[in-house]
């Protein structure tokens, strides 16, 4: 069969050029976080329809991962979602993990460390979202005051794993190493000199009028949409639906931690709209938090480290699947993140790796409601979806 | 609902050729459909009370391997209101031309998330989606020629007439 559909959006694009204007957003543009590139057929300042063209960050994740082991993909899965690898890690963990079979023997110890360094990120990451949402609507010093805390964590995670960003630190059946000494009383100290900074924040810019103004009632995405264009995480959960797979699954030791799950409620505007969905990432990093203490009760309490603790000590030493196809998801912090794993049983090789990415699923709504809106209305959508491009090109 | 149940259910409103086999040996069992029907399949368990499939999480195309000469696509459904999950399955052989896609009806329809999913899965391993509004490539440029997570794949020797270099031993054109 012949596909014609190149040449018709080329044709879309030349009859547009008559009538409208043709504007690309992109990929260099500061406020499409990273190299994505928007073509925005526009009627003056009125958006007719926006095209995403992605793929620029494309790095081959599927074809890499068809010839790496599984415990070498894990430095290529921290990539694509930079903001957030220890999340992308533990995902890819346990999916290895559950179909070895040894997810049960896993030591508790470990469980709750990366769940702990889970969380750290997701705060790093929500960080990120709201300071350069800030930034891309016109405020400036959240950025800063976002970075300057995000610092924190990243200094902590690299005392923990050895880098800034690109952690490789949780393993299949362990971890890299065990938490430094006097890590949890310096996280500790961390959580107690970080909630403050959370209400300075909120009043800066969270519940600051020009934001609201900006944001407010903007980019409204009903949930029934969200849902059918499979959108997740902060993205659902904006629209009002309590959607969140740590609950949904009970994965890790979430079972045994205790937080709630925060969902938008259209307080300045209506639901779905981009405040309420910065609104749930700031709620999240108060949950994340929350998570966080307690996970350094169990640490320093009835899992506090020993001499003898061995991180590495359940590393399987070959890692050979049995013969299935096994889809492992997890609440990233953008939203759903799925590996789709084909074992053939024979080798160390995944036959097939597919990734499931939230952003990729979570941009492709910009076409929905980016449609008939001013072109810096699309700023603050763009913002609000909090993508990040490694993840979506992969 | 309950695997066996759904089987039942798709087998009663569409008839038993409907089903063509199923895999229940892993951990998430999965119902193998006839291609042809994949598209009403769907519409079926997202709009069914009983079911109410209304989250398409994961598409992923599949190359079975150059001696199974097959190509598939797997469907990862999630249920938000009853929170289960289901794993369709379609394939069919075919000769890995790269002339002549294999050809799957879309269900980008269904669930507008499958537009891009089929799209890379178009873009990647070239396997065409009928009935999809704008099937073009979306991570690769354009002009990009084959379909790199074809199992035989091989690395292009040029780039717009620029020789690409690569290390000496190439893994990523290894069958």
């Amino acid at each position: 069969m012949q596909n014609d559909a190149l040449e018709r959006y080329y044709k879309k694009i030349a009859e547009a050029a008559t009538q409208d204007m043709i504007l690309n957003m992109g990929p260099q543009h500061p406020s499409t976080h990273g190299v994505l590139r928007l073509e925005l057929i526009t009627d003056g300042e009125i958006i007719k329809e926006v095209i995403p063209h992605a793929g620029y960050l494309h790095r081959c994740f599927e074809k890499h991962a068809e010839s790496l082991t599984y415990q070498q993909t894990i430095p290529f899965v921290d990539r694509m979602d930079y903001l957030s690898s220890m999340t992308n890690a533990h995902i890819w963990v346990m999916g290895v993990e559950k179909m070895l079979g040894i997810d049960k023997e896993i030591p508790k110890r470990v469980e709750y460390i990366r769940v702990l360094v889970s969380e750290l990120n997701r705060i790093a990451s929500h960080l990120i979202s709201i300071g350069t949402y800030g930034i891309d609507i016109g405020a400036f010093t959240p950025f800063l005051w976002c970075f300057r805390d995000r610092e924190h964590i990243l200094n902590m995670l690299e005392w923990a794993s050895g880098s800034r960003l690109l952690y490789n630190y949780i393993w299949i059946g362990g971890l890299f190493y065990d938490l430094p000494v006097g890590f949890e009383e310096r996280c500790r100290e961390f959580v107690e000199y970080f909630k403050p900074k959370m209400v300075e924040l909120n009043e800066l810019l969270t519940n600051n009028q020009i934001f609201v103004s900006r944001t407010a009632n903007v980019g409204i995405l009903p949930l029934d949409v969200a849902i059918n264009y499979g959108c997740s995480g902060p993205m659902l959960r904006g629209s009002g639906l309590k959607w969140d797979l740590r609950r949904i699954d009970n994965y890790s030791v979430y079972p045994e931690i205790d937080f709630d799950i925060p969902e938008g409620k259209g307080q300045m505007g209506s639901v779905g709209d981009c405040w309420d969905r910065n609104k749930v990432r700031v709620d999240e990093i108060g949950e994340s938090l929350k998570i966080i203490e307690q996970c350094l009760d169990r640490l320093q309490k009835e899992l506090k480290r020993t001499p003898d603790f061995d991180p590495r000590a359940k590393l399987p030493r070959k890692i050979i699947p049995k013969a299935q196809d096994f889809y492992m998801r997890g609440e990233g912090s953008k939203g759903e993140l799925g590996y789709y794993f084909i074992a053939d049983g024979k080798s160390e090789i995944p036959f097939r790796a597919k990734a499931r990415g939230p952003s990729f699923n979570n941009l492709q709504v910009i076409g929905e409601i980016g449609k008939g809106i001013m072109i810096a209305d699309l700023i603050a959508i763009i913002g609000s979806i909090d993508f990040v491009l490694g993840e979506l090109d992969r | 609902m309950i695997f066996e149940e759904i089987k039942q259910l798709l087998a009663n409103k569409f008839g038993e050729d409907v089903i063509v086999g199923e895999e229940t040996g892993g951990m998430q069992p999965a119902l193998i459909i006839a291609p042809e029907r994949i598209a009403d399949v769907c519409l079926e368990l997202r709009d069914n009370e009983a079911t109410y499939f209304d989250f398409l999480s994961c598409l992923s195309g599949v190359d079975y391997g150059t001696s199974a000469n097959r190509f598939g696509v797997v469907y990862h459904l999630t249920s938000i209101p009853y929170q289960t999950q289901l794993v369709l399955k379609i394939s069919k052989e075919h000769g890995r031309s790269t002339d002549d896609l294999p050809v799957f009806p879309t269900v980008s329809n269904v669930y507008r998330t499958a537009d891009w999913h089929e799209r890379e899965a178009y873009d990647l391993l070239g396997i065409f989606f009928e009935g999809h509004a704008d099937l073009r490539r979306i991570l690769l440029p354009d002009d990009w020629e084959g379909f790199p997570v074809r199992k035989d794949y091989k690395a292009a020797a040029y780039y717009k007439g620029i020789a690409i270099e690569y290390p000496p031993q190439d893994k990523f054109t290894s069958d």
